[in-house]
């Protein structure tokens, strides 16, 4: 469904992304694992046209998307949700979801936004009781929800997630988790998903790449990831024992 | 037809080229990381693994032999620390140090994935009793048929190679459906049924998987024919798997190479130059999953074909002509490979010198039988015939006890062979 070759990024003259190239299957859920700095951000920036790539290619659906103009890809089917929770903190939670709909609504009207909307709640009873709260009041998790909420609003196939975890108690975290593993199995949609807490992600991810300085050192599926020592050392923190006696 | 991995062995041509562009790319990175001789050899011909744009790329790395591999021993090869492998095997082809092949736990479940892929193929299923008819220890093979057999769910019969009356009685009563052996094996096994009566009609075998030694295509309809099964023929090479690299499929047109593991090449073994699809040449391959003893460019010193056309059964995997012949000087023989040059130093570590030899391979009921002719000169010509004797019995211990079993030996005048080719395979596979 996704497909990257040998995408190259910079910022300035440092070269961040070397030669990446990962695929993603339709209905899959795939994981990038990948210390601070490894490049995993700037990958999915790279996807959706945020950052410009110095070369490589980026095929969505057979269609290429390299460098294609941001809102064309949401019409393709392709959602990013940012990191840090990008949410408009000071409109409600309706006019939030309502701003993640606009393509819908330009393509079929204000009827057809208000029935995504009731769906999205159906997923979100939380966000349903909060839809007149302003965003900016809502806690954490709520406000991780209402991010991805605003992405789903776009109808995407892919989604592309970015530590939705980061910052959130433990217990919201598994929220989270259990929601991206049920729009998987509901939805069918695919995700490409970024995160620290990487048994979390593999608990749920079909496959995964490791990311190590700009390069991919290393693509398996989840279960062999979870397996593999070296993995485990540097991102589930296992053996810390081992290394520091 | 029956697939293990249905999404996996099918997928199209552009999915198979960005699997391996993928893991091409994570493999280089890793072993540039890990592995002293890859970063010497990619240095010395100026290749960063990040400026790898496409598969073919690969062509600019440099080859890697089982010598390299035996310089590297014991632990020098391996990508991963120790404490990661969980297995260790060396290689039955002998330098002065052996090569040792290390597994971690996900590369032994990548080989019973692969194995279970080839097994299901053929036919195996859970209901199946395998019988596994293989050496132990020697060979890979069989840990590999084991644990794909017991990944699909079927009954492992670990016999080792040998015994061959009770094996008949095993495969009677045991309801074996499957065997696993080199073609001689099979062969002796249906020999000892004869001797002992047993009407291959009254066995449940139904299929055979063969391999470890090069067999002809008369071999097969021998063995069909007197044990009422289907032989597919199965590839590996102990460097990387054992069996499992590739597989026949029922089709019988071809082995398929797994290319989701491995990505194959052809090269001419002269010029070392890369050959069209299609054409005739040595066999190199090139490791993309394996995690504990990744192998970029590894040359097999088998010759074959590739072809990249689709299958009857479906599958898009590229397939390789069936290999009876090899580039270098060794033969396979009884599942093991011998190098002329192994023989050649077990020669002048007797005679004190280097006399010409030629080793003779032939095929008599059955078996393989090995001879080892050495040409008669000063350094190696007594004139009493006693000590002449008890020079060919050292020979003989000496040869036999290099390889691990009895070989023929004879001294012969100059003029008798070729000095310059060293191995004489006489066993007719085509």
């Amino acid at each position: 469904m996704l497909r990257l070759v040998n995408v190259n990024s910079y910022y300035g003259l440092v070269r961040v992304l070397k030669n990446i190239s990962i695929h993603v299957n339709e209905g899959e859920i795939v994981s990038m694992l990948g210390a601070n700095g490894a490049g995993k951000t700037t990958t999915l920036r790279t996807i959706s046209g945020l950052h410009p790539l110095r070369s490589g290619h980026i095929y969505f659906n057979g269609h290429e998307i390299t460098q294609m103009n941001p809102g064309k890809m949401v019409e393709l089917g392709l959602a990013h949700v940012p990191e840090g929770r990008q949410i408009f903190q000071p409109l409600s939670v309706y006019d939030n979801l309502e701003v993640g709909g606009h393509f819908i609504y330009k393509l079929y009207g204000k009827k057809a936004l208000k029935i995504d909307i009731e769906a999205i709640f159906g997923l979100f009873p939380i966000l349903k009781q909060r839809q007149s709260q302003y965003a900016g009041t809502l806690s954490g998790g709520e406000q991780q929800m209402l991010a991805i909420a605003m992405a789903l609003m776009a109808r995407p196939r892919l989604l592309l997630l970015d530590e939705p975890s980061m910052g959130l108690a433990p217990m919201i975290v598994k929220d989270i988790f259990q929601l991206i593993a049920r729009l998987q199995a509901e939805r069918k949609l695919t995700v490409l998903l970024i995160e620290q807490n990487a048994r979390a992600a593999l608990r749920i991810a079909d496959r995964g790449y490791v990311m190590e300085t700009g390069k991919i050192v290393l693509e398996e599926a989840a279960d062999e990831l979870l397996a593999n020592q070296d993995v485990k050392r540097a991102y589930l923190g296992r053996e810390q024992r081992e290394i520091w006696e | 037809m029956a697939f293990w991995d249905e999404q996996v062995e099918c997928m199209d041509r552009q999915e198979i080229a960005q699997v391996q562009l993928e893991n091409l790319q994570a493999t280089l990175n890793r072993v540039y990381k890990n592995v002293r001789h890859y970063r010497k050899v990619f240095r010395e011909v100026d290749f960063m693994p990040e400026d790898l744009q496409s598969i073919e790329d690969i062509q600019k790395l440099p080859f890697i032999t089982r010598r390299d591999l035996s310089r590297n021993y014991p632990y020098d090869m391996f990508a991963v620390p120790l404490r990661e492998v969980v297995r260790l095997h060396t290689a039955s082809f002998n330098f002065d140090d052996p090569v040792v092949i290390g597994f971690t736990e996900n590369d032994i479940r990548n080989w019973a994935e692969l194995m279970a892929r080839n097994l299901t193929a053929v036919g195996v299923g859970k209901d199946d009793v395998v019988q596994i008819a293989l050496t132990f220890g020697i060979i890979t093979g069989p840990f590999g048929v084991q644990v794909g057999a017991e990944k699909i769910g079927a009954s492992v019969i670990p016999i080792s190679a040998g015994r061959l009356y009770q094996q008949v009685k095993i495969m009677r009563d045991f309801r074996t459906t499957t065997l696993v052996s080199t073609p001689t094996v099979a062969l002796g096994l249906s020999r000892a049924m004869a001797e002992m009566n047993v009407d291959a009609n009254s066995l449940a075998i139904k299929c055979g998987i063969f391999g470890s030694e090069p067999w002809s295509e008369a071999a097969r309809d021998d063995i069909e024919t007197r044990l009422h099964l289907t032989a597919t023929d199965t590839y590996g090479l102990t460097e990387i798997f054992g069996p499992g690299v590739a597989w026949e499929c029922p089709e019988k047109n071809g082995l398929h190479i797994a290319e989701d593991h491995f990505i194959p090449e052809i090269i001419d073994p002269e010029t070392l130059e890369p050959l069209p699809p299609g054409e005739e040449g040595e066999l190199v391959l090139t490791t993309i999953a394996k995690e504990a003893f990744p192998l970029i460019r590894l040359r097999t010193g088998d010759l074959t074909r590739i072809d990249y056309s689709p299958c009857a059964c479906g599958r898009t995997h590229c397939r390789i002509a069936r290999i009876f012949k090899r580039s270098d000087e060794v033969l396979v023989v009884k599942g093991t490979s011998i190098a002329a040059e192994q023989v050649g130093q077990a020669i002048a570590r007797v005679s004190g010198g280097q006399p010409s030899f030629q080793l003779v391979i032939t095929r008599e009921a059955d078996a393989d039988q090995l001879l080892v002719m050495v040409e008669i000169s000063d350094i190696n010509f007594f004139d009493e015939m006693k000590k002449q004797r008890r020079f060919v019995e050292r020979l003989h211990k000496e040869i036999s006890e290099t390889l691990g079993w009895e070989v023929g030996v004879r001294l012969v005048e100059p003029g008798t062979f070729d000095p310059r080719k060293r191995v004489r395979d006489e066993r007719r596979f085509m």
